[in-house]
């Protein structure tokens, strides 16, 4: 086991020189990742948006039950996940099981009730503001939904941040479903998981320091179109 | 004391026909409403012909606002019946407008704003530029809607208020805490719209304002119209206790 000095000291080496493998397991995280918050978010934002303007016997519940899946425990989503995609499950006949597409429905699952219950609330207090406005103009429940998502864009990208950085973080999901195949389905956590069970700290360490930048990155990008936007009172 | 003159109000004017004579005349009847137990509008009733600009007008707490979310189809009213010809206000509320006193206005640019109202309304864009024309916002807009000052911001509410071609355009105390000039701006929208035939009801804690572009005022007090008659003469000799004391300067109670 190498001294964690010498461990930096690799791992840095190994981003500075664009080591193949490095790169591989980040290209095939941020794909998951990325393509997980899509899908969270075509499910998620009309849901929230739906939730947030509609008034039904029962909504309370919904809201502590979409509250409540926003701590769903990764390993409990992957072991659901798993079981529908295996040979015997009622999925299985797809064979996505250990594939990067079973990842991505594993995250996507984890991500949409973090999505729905965020956007819920700050799409909840936009049509706090704009609801007598818009029943004056008669609009549709379709055209309140899109203009509340257009409206409340910015804050929407914090959201989607958010279930970003989850399913970039986490690790328990991804490997059940994905089996952490190297060049196949190996990403970042479960990289990392597996290189310091390993000992090898270099590449561990490696692929923390690229997390740490990416949701650095990330972060920073939003909040500079957030800061922009609230500059020109879009916010 | 209720002095009610309707035939006076009823009579013909000398305002264009109004473009929409199937939603009017309004006829309300018995208006009840009440706000988490407390009753603000009792037994109300009240007729208004089909032309012109009517203002409402009345001590704070009235009712004035929420009788014109009333006859908007914004609120239920508790008890009674309102007809805007022979329908309920909820039936016809896309055939009118409402300008807030505090304007809302969408997160984006100016332009957007009444975009916005005429795609939802399948209306074309080409309407814009001459709604923010008339408004005098055209060289605004592509600013943000929220970076206007207070009296352009109310001017854009009302170009998107005409931007849905209402037949009745309510105001509610559109120009309150607006300069001078831009209530000269509203007002003279206002006066025009109504000369194209648009029927006009505001709330109004004006005098000024109402003598200027009102043909007939409502006077609330109670929960009930103390006075209607025609501005001139409800300016000139009130009729009400209430509607001097109120035009005098005095506490109304």
């Amino acid at each position: 086991m190498q001294g964690i000095g010498e461990a930096v000291s690799l791992a840095i080496q190994l981003v500075i020189t664009g080591n193949a493998d490095l790169f591989e397991i980040v290209a095939l995280s941020l794909r998951v990742s990325l393509s997980a918050t899509f899908f969270a978010c075509l499910i998620g934002l009309p849901l929230g948006a739906l939730v947030a303007i509609s008034r039904f016997p029962g909504r309370g519940a919904v809201l502590v039950l979409m509250n409540a899946l926003m701590g769903l425990p990764p390993v409990v989503v992957g072991l659901l996940v798993y079981l529908h995609l295996s040979r015997s499950g009622p999925l299985g006949f797809l064979g996505l099981l250990y594939t990067p597409s079973a990842m991505i429905i594993a995250q996507t699952i984890l991500i949409a009730p973090i999505v729905a219950a965020l956007s819920r609330q700050v799409l909840e207090d936009l049509h706090g503001e704009y609801a007598e406005q818009f029943r004056s103009l008669c609009l549709t429940r379709g055209q309140t939904v899109s203009a509340l998502l257009w409206d409340a864009r910015y804050s929407l990208l914090t959201v989607s941040l958010a279930g970003f950085g989850r399913a970039v973080a986490e690790v328990g999901a991804v490997i059940i479903v994905g089996g952490n195949i190297d060049h196949l389905t190996r990403v970042m956590t479960t990289a990392i998981a597996l290189e310091t069970s390993k000992g090898d700290l270099a590449l561990a360490l490696a692929l923390g320091l690229v997390l740490l930048v990416i949701a650095l990155g990330v972060n920073a990008a939003v909040q500079s179109l957030r800061m922009s936007a609230r500059r020109h009172a879009y916010v | 004391m209720s002095s009610i003159d309707t035939a006076a109000l009823l009579r013909p004017q000398a305002l264009p026909e109004a473009r929409y004579a199937n939603l009017l005349p309004l006829r309300v009847r018995g208006l009840e409403l009440s706000c988490g137990g407390t009753p603000i509008l009792t037994g109300l009733n009240l007729d208004l012909s089909p032309h012109g600009c009517t203002a409402i007008m009345g001590p704070n707490g009235a009712g004035k606002s929420l009788l014109l979310k009333v006859l908007h189809g914004l609120l239920t009213p508790t008890a009674g019946e309102v007809c805007w010809g022979s329908q309920p206000p909820a039936a016809v509320t896309a055939r009118q407008a409402l300008v807030f006193q505090k304007p809302v206005l969408l997160r984006r640019s100016v332009a957007a704003n009444i975009d916005f109202v005429l795609k939802a309304r399948g209306k074309p864009r080409q309407a814009r530029d001459a709604l923010l024309d008339r408004v005098g916002l055209l060289h605004k807009a592509r600013a943000p809607a929220r970076r206007l000052s207070g009296g352009e911001a109310q001017r854009l509410a009302l170009a998107r208020a005409l931007a849905t071609d209402p037949e009745v355009l309510f105001l509610d105390e559109a120009t309150a805490s607006l300069d001078p000039s831009s209530v000269q701006v509203i007002e003279t929208i206002v006066q025009d719209a109504c000369a194209r035939g648009i029927r006009v009801i505001c709330v109004t804690h004006d005098s000024g304002q109402a003598r200027r572009i009102a043909d007939d005022v409502v006077f609330l007090h109670g929960g009930r119209v103390a006075e209607h008659s025609p501005a001139d003469r409800f300016f000139s000799a009130p009729q009400s206790p209430a509607a001097r004391a109120y035009l005098d300067g005095r506490l109304v109670l």
